[in-house]
């Protein structure tokens, strides 16, 4: 058996990326999944797992600025990426005017599905600055939340708008 | 009232954390030497285990392997009766129940390690459904297969039959629910001999989980240490479940001398844990021709799966609200829960109360209408007030108005006006639209006289900073614990929000404050957080440190004055129940809860009449909690509660094949998107509740019950169909259409 892991070892291969703006060398199984890799190699562990299978969206990051589900991407498809986590949307101590919104609103409880959603609502803002009531809920459709019944994540998304009317 | 902090939106205590994915739950914290530990489960529901084998394509001699043999102390989860093994030791009662446990450094070769453990089980006859468990097919716990039974008396019941102008009879079900919080059940446990045994884990409870190690591994209780990780959602699925995930990990650790991690993937977590009891409720009524009830006899039973776990307690919850808010002379409740060879169900928000109600609101449509009376008008006739009593006999001593909050409820929803337009248009619409409601209570706390056997205590202390840290065992997960503590806190002693710190839960460091359950943490166990504050404060004024009136500042200073001097600063506070409470645990009779949320749900609703799809279009939610203590956070559980209850009504179909959930997975077990929820417009009428701190009563359970009524109700008005099950696909509603229309 050492020899199968041996051999398996040598199967791994070496991902050149951006990380949250940083070069990053990421080693691992070519199929290995981005999630365990963003997880386990760099200990970004604000991307989270809920199923495995692409349907909650805690997973969600950026690749070169669309939304993917990590739990499904393999590793070498990120090679020559952007990639871009939860810990890349603040800057140092300045939160994102959505992340800013959702803990006004209350749009965070558990906070499990928070960084997947708040990674989802920065997304629908970056393509459409005005969102309708529709296509906040088209936008976060992706992500599912067990605890808040979604009104105050909606309600998040529009303050954020108005904030960054205001700031930007 | 004047407040600082109590009815404020006070922001979220660790919001920032949450936001920006710095909150630590349990799967992000790793161990130097850690392992990773997986379960092996019982494929079949009931049989003797004949032998376990191992594949010889796995190198075992390094794995950590633990079966029932290794068990140090007592092989159950201690709990309430204590049938449940951590470890099937001869026979198994249910698919899924743990065998063996493995730990490994790779936890890819985990995996197919637990694949190559192959379990010869002779099979026995299994109890898949509670009709089959009730009917005694097959006695597979105890002599009758009742875990418990309760029965509920007030006036007599048997005298009413041959008065009664008209007498309903009606039988409804419910199926079972999966929590699906979007973090799964995870442990990390280091334990030894000399240390003693340490879990760090996503729970609810963790006294609970401490009870339970105590007994498993036979240790004193200063031997077993038990700390919350922050954690992503419990619903109920984290009150009991997380004693058996900690035991295993703690018994690999144990075995191994290395720290273990199990985190359950989504498949195990949805297969192996509690889920929501399935339910049947049987009713026969008898009211006059003017539409008052003479009286109720009801018949509820709960499907427990194969151990007992929490059952007496869900059953108890739903048997005293089975009757629901309305004034009856005579009422009969019987109730038992029974067992089945499937995984145990266990706690999810509402506990019982979502069953019963269901079937009571559905039913009392039925009976308003063989009086020929609408739903409101019956029940206007019916609602209980002041002065009356509940089934149990609990004399109502609040100045409830059950009235009121339909007019509120029906004026925010446009009801009257809705049901006329949509009883115009649905005659040639293909989308049916309709307006249904439901009202209903839900006590808050334990039980009867379960705050007095708990005996809860909350402890304050003064930080080296000049801060008060809030000392208890009640979990924040997501519902606000940290924040509320800190408000009323903060508001008992005139200090800023930011003075205050919420201790994370660790019983080597905080009293037990008893389980987060119960809709029991803002009211009871934040009542001890504002008493053992004042305490400390008595404690500082009596030392002369601390004057009369003070600045927050003076009040820093105090504190660090007082460290200076002695040391530590603590004071405690433990739960005396209200001296007006009275409950007789033998007749099940008297005051069940200290208090009740009250409320009415409107919803409404369009069904599709090619594509058989109900859709709840718009939901008011209006309800008497007491006092508010944060308008954001109390909406939040509303909103939420609403929506698990929309999925429970109209999406969450567990799909069970030989005793398994065979759709153990987010891609078909299906809750609401943001794309399924409607608008829910929420609404708090507000009375404060003299032993709530501030004036307020639990809600976190209150909005779990009435969704799921007011949308069948809803389903009729649009339909005219009676549909009396849970949950309701659009499968069934086609056969409803279908038979209908044959």
């Amino acid at each position: 058996m050492p020899e199968a892991t041996e051999k398996e070892r040598s199967g791994k291969v070496v991902v050149r990326c951006t990380v949250n703006g940083r070069d990053a060398e990421l080693s691992g199984f070519p199929m290995a999944r981005l999630l365990d890799v963003l997880r386990e190699e760099l200990k970004l562990t604000g991307t989270k797992e809920g199923c495995g299978e692409g349907e909650c969206g805690a997973c969600s990051v950026f690749i070169n600025g669309k939304i993917v589900n990590s739990c499904l991407v393999p590793l070498m498809q990120v090679e020559g990426a952007r990639v871009v986590t939860i810990e890349g949307i603040a800057s140092d101590e300045q939160l994102n005017a959505i992340q800013e919104a959702f803990i006004e609103t209350g749009g965070a409880q558990c906070g499990i599905c928070t960084p997947g959603m708040v990674m989802a609502a920065v997304n629908l803002l970056d393509r459409n600055s005005e969102p309708t009531e529709s296509d906040i809920r088209a936008g976060l459709a992706g992500n599912l939340c067990r605890c808040t019944g979604y009104m105050k994540i909606f309600e998040a998304v529009v303050r954020a708008c108005q904030h960054s009317g205001v700031k930007r | 009232m004047q407040t600082r902090f109590i009815g404020k939106p006070m922001p979220r205590k660790e919001g920032r954390e949450k936001v920006t994915g710095r909150a630590r739950y349990i799967d992000d914290i790793t161990m130097p030497g850690m392992l990773f530990g997986a379960t092996v489960r019982s494929p079949v529901p009931r049989g003797r285990i004949k032998e376990i084998r191992f594949d010889p394509q796995i190198p075992w001699d390094e794995f950590t392997i633990v079966t029932a043999q290794d068990v140090p102390g007592s092989n159950y989860v201690a709990l309430i009766v204590n049938d449940q093994p951590y470890l099937a030791d001869r026979l198994v009662n249910h698919a899924e129940e743990p065998v063996l446990l493995l730990a490994h450094t790779d936890k890819y070769l985990l995996e197919e390690a637990r694949r190559a453990v192959r379990l010869e089980i002779e099979p026995l006859p299994p109890v898949f459904t509670l009709d089959e468990s009730d009917e005694k097919k097959e006695i597979i716990w105890g002599e009758d297969n009742v875990f418990k039974s309760f029965l509920v008396e007030k006036g007599n019941v048997d005298d009413v039959w041959a008065g009664a102008d008209f007498i309903v009879e009606g039988e409804y079900r419910t199926g079972a629910q999966e929590q699906l919080y979007i973090e799964t059940n995870g442990v990390i446990a280091v334990a030894n001999p000399e240390e003693g045994v340490t879990v760090w884990g996503s729970m609810q409870c963790p006294y609970y989980v401490h009870k339970a190690l105590i007994k498993l591994f036979n240790l004193p209780e200063d031997k077993i240490r038990v700390v919350q990780t922050e954690t992503g959602g419990g619903f109920g699925g984290k009150e009991e479940y997380p004693s058996m995930i900690a035991g295993h990990a703690a018994l690999l650790a144990w075995k191994s001398g290395k720290p273990v991690k199990i985190i359950y993937d989504r498949a195990e977590d949805m297969a192996a844990t509690t889920k929501r009891h399935p339910s049947r409720t049987r009713h026969r009524t008898a009211v006059t021709r003017d539409g008052r009830l003479l009286g109720m006899e009801i018949d509820f039973v709960v499907d427990g799966g194969a151990y007992a776990t929490l059952s007496a307690v869900v059953l108890s919850r739903g048997t005293i609200h089975a009757a629901g808010p309305y004034n009856c002379p005579n009422v009969r409740i019987r109730s038992r829960a029974v067992a089945t060879n499937v995984p145990p169900h266990g706690a999810f928000r509402g506990f019982g109360a979502p069953q019963s109600i269901f079937a009571l609101e559905r039913h009392m449509n039925k009976v308003a209408r063989a009086v020929g009376l609408s739903p409101e008008e019956f029940r206007r006739r019916n609602f209980i007030r002041e002065g009356e009593t509940t089934a149990t006999s609990q004399v109502i001593r609040e100045a409830v108005d059950m009235q009121r909050l339909v007019e509120r409820a029906f004026e925010l929803s446009d009801y009257r006006d809705k049901q006329e337009r949509f009883a115009r248009e649905n005659e040639s619409a293909r989308v049916k639209r309709g307006v249904g409601f439901a009202s209903f209570m839900h006590g808050a706390g334990f039980t009867g006289s379960g705050e007095k056997y708990l005996q809860s205590i909350v402890g304050a202390e003064a930080t080296p900073e000049g801060r008060v840290r809030i000392l208890a065992a009640n979990t924040e997960i997501g519902q606000g614990t940290n924040t509320i503590f800190a408000q009323i806190a903060a508001e008992a002693l005139g200090l800023d929000f930011e003075q205050i710190e919420v201790a994370q839960p660790d019983t080597a460091n905080v009293p037990n404050s008893g389980p987060t359950v119960a809709s029991r943490t803002t009211m009871i166990v934040g009542k001890l957080v504002e008493s053992a504050a004042l305490s400390l404060r008595q404690t500082l004024q009596n030392s002369k440190l601390l004057a009369d009136s003070y600045s927050p500042e003076d009040f820093s200073r105090a504190c660090r004055d007082y460290l200076a001097k002695y040391g530590q600063l603590k004071s405690f506070s433990q739960y005396k129940q209200p001296a007006e409470i009275d409950w007789d645990d033998e007749k099940y009779r008297g005051d069940a809860y200290g208090a009740f949320a009250w409320a009415v749900y409107v919803a409404e609703v369009s069904v599709d009449t090619l594509t058989f799809e109900a859709r709840v279009e718009d939901f008011v939610a209006v309800q008497e909690v007491g006092r508010v203590i944060n308008p954001t956070m109390a909406a939040g559980q509303i909103e939420g509660g609403v929506a698990q209850g929309i999925g429970y009504t109209l999406f969450e179909n567990v799909v069970w094949r030989g005793g398994r959930m065979i759709n153990n997975q987010m891609t078909n077990y299906i809750i609401p998107t943001t794309a399924d929820i409607p608008p829910i417009r929420v609404h708090f009428e507000e009375m404060p509740y003299e032993h709530g701190p501030g004036g307020a009563k639990g809600i976190g359970e209150l909005p779990m019950d009435g969704a799921a009524p007011a949308i069948l109700n809803a389903i009729e008005n649009a339909t005219g169909l009676e549909l009396n099950q849970i949950p309701l696909m659009p499968e069934q509603l086609m056969e409803a259409f279908r038979g209908e229309h044959a």
